[in-house]
């Protein structure tokens, strides 16, 4: 089987887990997806499944939404291949998808076309240029709403414009732990971007995993907008290791990273909570090459050990005392018992 | 932390609220959360973040006069400027033609600028977006040529002019 792309560590991996391109299109004649009735959803559907999908190299396979469990629809969202609304109402709706799911495309989301990349690191040009690849291959296809004056419209006037939205997925714990993260929110938001937590709602990010994205979408060209996010990500990453090089010389902060792996190598109840916050720990020292693990090892465990993934990996919904126990199995696996 | 409304279960939803400068928290678990009505906090505080965008649209001084703007309908959607504003989002794409006037103050807010910067969509075709940017350098090269002819004329040059001219008339065939 192809390699998932989150499996992969990129550039600047240890800081910046993911990179994400998000286009969003609409086709000219059709209402917005709030507008469209489900006979003309589908037609949408079948619109872009007719441009896209297929068998040979660089085409997509087609999943309608309806056909999924709920488990799988919301393993799809806690693997950022959709978003967490596209799970709720999945009547009219359609995924293109590529075999190393770094591609995917939401059909009759907010809009017609959500058309996401994602690529392991810190990658932004990589990534804008597959989503402008298959862009173009759109655009050749279908009538896009596009206006010269205001770029491509989009149901949300915030995303008038380029109607790109780039961003990074970030761990940060070091600045969590030093509480800088908040005086780096005020400061990215001066500059058009925006940072908030990756993972669950609420005012703290689960697993100290942020993600960070440009605010702005009209006047701003695409590559402005990505040097822009990247040059910001830049700074953020080299504060980070700072900051864990003067967390981690602190002993009470290095033995809260073992005793992290301690419970991990061989708890026999993890929550999802528990675990986000203990593999951040980890995650922290292996970085620093404390333990003998790989980064790609962490990654693959923060995304496999979410809830819904954990279910749909089993294929059915488990009671949350089942999946804990689980969880605290494959890590102890994963990580090797001490026991 | 424990929930502050039950104090059994572990609270997950975080409500910061500032209101006139004095910020007050409460933290809640998921259970307490939804019956106090903070379920889905967006709309759980009265607003969701259509209504937001909605108010924000709405601050755009009123066209013609009310009256008149509630009878100007969208032909493919159905929607008025009054539904745009309450919905904070566009029904379709001719919207955004019928209701330009109406939308330029708040992309100056949301964008700080109104005027798009980007890729451009070929319209139907790589030929075409080909074509466009061909006829936009041709209009980029005659305005140069252009301003240098007017330059040659002023500083008495016309030799340099008649040349001008003729490449201009060239190029504009």
């Amino acid at each position: 089987m192809m390699n998932k792309w989150y499996i992969e560590k990129g550039a600047e991996g240890d800081v910046a887990l993911s990179t994400r391109i998000r286009l969003a299109r609409n086709i000219a004649d059709f209402p917005f997806p709030s507008k469209l009735d489900i006979k003309g959803k589908n037609e949408i559907c079948s619109l872009l499944r007719g441009v896209l999908a297929g068998e040979g190299a660089d085409d997509f396979k087609y999943i309608d939404m309806n056909s999924l469990t709920p488990s799988q629809a919301v393993s799809l969202a806690e693997r950022h291949l959709i978003s967490p609304e596209f799970t709720t109402n999945r009547d009219g709706r359609g995924l293109l998808l590529t075999d190393d799911e770094s591609v995917s495309i939401m059909i009759c989301e907010e809009d017609h076309i959500r058309l996401q990349v994602m690529k392991a690191g810190l990658s932004l040009d990589e990534a804008f240029e597959t989503a402008d690849k298959i862009d173009n291959r759109l655009d050749a296809a279908l009538d896009y709403a596009f206006d010269d004056r205001i770029g491509y419209l989009t149901q949300c006037p915030t995303n008038l414009g380029t109607a790109m939205r780039a961003s990074v997925m970030l761990h940060l714990p070091a600045l969590t732990a030093t509480g800088k993260i908040s005086s780096i929110a005020s400061t990215v938001s001066k500059l058009g971007l925006t940072i908030r937590g990756a993972y669950g709602e609420g005012t703290s990010a689960r697993g100290c995993i942020y993600q960070m994205s440009n605010r702005i979408t009209l006047g701003i060209t695409e590559r402005a907008a990505l040097d822009n996010l990247r040059a910001i990500t830049l700074q953020i990453a080299a504060q980070e290791r700072a900051a864990q090089e003067v967390v981690l010389k602190s002993p009470a902060e290095e033995d809260k990273v073992f005793r992290a792996m301690g419970i991990l190598k061989n708890a026999r109840i993890l929550s999802g909570d528990e675990f986000m916050e203990l593999i951040s720990l980890v995650r922290m020292g292996t970085a620093k090459g404390l333990f003998g693990f790989s980064l790609e090892k962490i990654n693959e465990l923060i995304v496999n050990m979410q809830p819904a993934t954990i279910n749909a990996a089993h294929g059915k919904s488990l009671e949350p005392s089942e999946r804990d126990a689980i969880r605290a199995k494959s890590i102890r696996e994963a990580l090797g018992d001490d026991c | 932390m424990l929930c502050q409304n039950c104090g059994r279960n572990e609270a997950t939803t975080h409500i910061k609220r500032v209101i006139n400068g004095a910020t007050s928290e409460n933290h809640l678990c998921a259970e307490c959360a939804g019956s106090l009505g903070y379920g889905d906090m967006f709309s759980g505080l009265g607003f969701s973040f259509g209504e937001l965008l909605g108010g924000f649209l709405g601050e755009a001084p009123a066209l013609p006069s009310a009256a008149q703007q509630e009878t100007r309908r969208c032909k493919i959607c159905g929607n008025s400027w009054q539904d745009i504003v309450r919905e904070g989002k566009l029904g379709c794409a001719e919207c955004y033609s019928l209701f330009f006037e109406e939308l330029q103050p708040s992309l100056q807010r949301i964008h700080g600028r109104i005027k798009h910067n980007g890729k451009i969509s070929a319209g139907g075709g790589v030929e075409a977006q080909e074509q466009k940017s061909r006829e936009k350098e041709k209009a980029q090269k005659l305005a140069a040529l252009k301003s240098d002819m007017k330059k040659a004329i002023e500083e008495q040059d016309f030799e340099r002019a008649a040349t001008l001219r003729d490449e201009i008339k060239a190029l504009d065939g």
